[in-house]
């Protein structure tokens, strides 16, 4: 089977050839850069703000990247672009604020809503997505049903819980201080479990045989069927997948922000286009690398310009990665589409 | 409801019409997925308004101001993104109208989330000329119904001047594009400029469109130009018809009808529950539309091929 990581192997040894610069691998010369960065920004901004941004920097980039998998597995593996995906965070944060209010504690809550995200997830395949696929729909046909999806999800969030700004209820003031630097707990505890998830999610993906076979699906989908992989049980399985870290991104975003409204899908949505882009369409491993430059870029961004434009700096990546590089930075330099 | 009800829904399924010709231009004939509408039709109604409120311009000058720099923007935006693949120019320009919303809620020129306001005392002293003409005929006393007729007269020409185009050989290039890009490449055409024209012409009905909008709420905030208004753009497409002019004006008549007409509809409702109801009727509507009928009522299947 071909996995994801022979590809890079090759690739990186291709493009050795190519150039001294590339003979590093592509993720060791991302952190290089990022490193080079950090000290960059230490040295003009003083070393206390540079890290207090890279900290939050970090809690960002863990539910841009857990948020984007889901994204990029669906791309990968359906070849759909799935305009809805923002919503289901959306969904995610607002059954957790239903569960907690049916009397479930918090964090049983939070566990309730990603179940329930991802059931509502696979029900989307069974009643919207596996229809138009036997139908053979074309592009425009899936690019509107994604959004019609979206508007309903999102739009039925605030027909039931209204668009006023919420919280999930937890204690937002209280804060951690370590040395100078000062981190909310649920900033924290946002990045202990995102981070967490992360390494778990990267985990399963490398060495349970369902992660290999999603991978090798969204790598090259003709190959995968060859080799004997049942295409709807994949299939399945990355809704499910996606919608439940849907709900784990919409949760974490929901208690590092502390108070949102059901919009923040469709702005968050874009910032998960840039991760998967980044990554590369179809990469889950690359969108979560992804989402923590992306997460990291625009807290960075706070020490250069007003907060207000932090979103901004999201858009920006994602026109210049499209532009400049497609194929993200670990996809392969041709890819065909 | 009074009959001003129906003419302020007459003016929308106008205003949107217009603005659904670029779409149908875009989707319809050239087999590119705009999903930046909104964006242009923001800067359109925007520089027409910060031209007549800021600079002291006359409105009517103001117009061509915006077509022009929603061109511009078109050209922009094409230049930037036509080459990519057809799903990553649709996020590339859902980006665009993100960052225009995002521009005019945040920066200071457009006055942020306060808007821009008191840029119609010209368009309402033609109202107010027409009113008497239109009292002769008994219809004096609906102060909406000048802008009806302006839209609806606007669009119809509007309407009328693309399907002559679409009877060009300019026209033609567009559907071989939409059928088969390397074939018409093949045959010598430069697809890359056609689908710029045919991106920037729709900005320029995008801009059109704002001016009205403009004209219509008489007072610009983000909100009234979020990118969720070109989906409003693409249900009415389909429901009129995929590639066919005539369609957009059948698709918008009826889809204003029946969104509006769902506040006639007694209900216990808050008002904010009501809005929220409409956008799930919208996202419903596209999803059943795209499964049960494609190609739309007056829609033609065989027309219904965009490129992977």
């Amino acid at each position: 089977m071909i996995t994801t990581a022979q590809t890079e192997r090759a690739q990186a040894k291709a493009s050795a050839l190519s150039s001294p610069l590339s003979a590093l691998p592509r993720p060791a010369l991302l952190l290089a850069v990022l490193v080079v960065l950090l000290c960059a920004l230490a040295v003009a901004f003083g070393p206390v703000p540079a890290l207090q941004a890279t900290i939050n920097g970090f809690v960002a980039g863990s539910y841009t990247g857990l948020g984007a998998i889901g994204l990029t597995l669906v791309l990968g593996v359906l070849k759909l672009v799935n305009f809805a995906h923002g919503d289901l965070l959306v969904t995610g944060a607002y059954f957790t604020i239903l569960f907690a209010w049916l009397g479930l504690p918090l964090p049983l809550a939070m566990l309730a809503a990603m179940i329930a995200t991802a059931a509502l997830a696979l029900l989307t395949e069974k009643i919207i997505w596996q229809p138009l696929r036997q139908a053979k729909a074309g592009s425009l046909q899936l690019f509107l049903s994604a959004i019609g999806l979206g508007l309903v999800l999102r739009f039925s969030v605030q027909f039931f819980a209204g668009s006023q700004v919420r919280t999930l209820g937890a204690n937002v003031v209280s804060s951690i201080a370590i040395g100078p630097l000062r981190l909310g707990t649920l900033q924290a505890l946002a990045l202990v479990v995102g981070l967490t998830a992360m390494i778990i999610v990267g985990l399963a993906l490398r060495f349970t045989s369902i992660g290999k076979e999603m991978r090798a699906f969204a790598d090259n989908r003709a190959l995968a069927e060859v080799s004997g992989i049942d295409t709807q049980h994949i299939i399945n399985v990355t809704w499910i997948a996606a919608g439940f870290l849907a709900a784990l991104s919409g949760i974490l975003y929901a208690t590092a922000i502390g108070s949102f409204n059901p919009n923040f899908g469709i702005t968050l949505l874009l910032s998960l286009f840039a991760a998967t882009v980044l990554g590369g369409v179809g990469n889950p491993y690359g969108a979560l690398v992804g989402g923590l430059v992306i997460g990291l870029s625009q807290e960075w961004s706070t020490l250069l310009f007003n907060a207000r434009w932090k979103p901004a700096v999201g858009f920006a990546l994602l026109i210049l990665m499209l532009m400049f590089m497609p194929q993200g930075i670990f996809g392969r330099a041709k890819r065909r589409s | 409801m009074s009959i001003d009800f129906w003419i302020n829904v007459g003016v929308l399924a106008g205003i949107y019409g217009i603005f659904t010709l670029g779409l149908q231009l875009n989707a319809g004939f050239t087999g590119l997925l705009n999903f930046g509408q909104a964006g242009f039709m923001a800067i359109g109604a925007y520089t027409v308004g910060i031209l007549v409120v800021d600079r002291g311009w006359s409105l009517w000058l103001a117009l061509p101001a915006g077509i022009v720099l929603a061109v511009l923007a078109g050209l922009f935006v094409g230049i930037a993104s036509l080459r990519l693949r057809s799903d990553h120019f649709a996020i590339a320009t859902i980006a665009f109208a993100e960052i225009v919303r995002y521009t005019l809620q945040n920066a200071a020129f457009s006055g942020g989330n306060q808007g821009v306001l008191g840029f119609d005392a010209e368009w309402r002293a033609v109202s107010d000329w027409m009113l008497p003409w239109l009292a002769v005929i008994g219809l004096g006393s609906y102060t909406q119904l000048p802008l009806f007729i302006v839209v609806w007269l606007v669009f119809i020409a509007l309407l009328l001047m693309l399907r002559a185009l679409q009877a060009t050989p300019w026209g033609r290039v567009l559907r071989g594009i939409r059928e088969d890009e390397d074939a018409t490449a093949a045959l010598g055409k430069d697809v890359f400029a056609y689908k710029l024209q045919s991106l920037a012409l729709a900005a320029a009905l995008a801009a059109v469109a704002g001016f009205f909008v403009a004209l219509n709420v008489t007072y610009l905030y983000p909100t009234v130009f979020d990118p969720t208004f070109t989906f409003f753009g693409y249900a009415l497409l389909v429901l009129g018809g995929f590639a066919s002019y005539g369609g957009v004006a059948l698709g918008s008549v009826l889809f204003w009808i029946l969104l509006e007409g769902t506040r006639l509809i007694e209900t216990s409702l808050s008002a904010g529950q009501q809005a929220s109801l409409r956008f799930v009727i919208v996202g419903l509507f596209l999803l059943l539309i795209s499964r049960l009928r494609p190609q739309g009522l007056l829609g033609n299947v065989n027309e219904m091929k965009v490129r992977p």
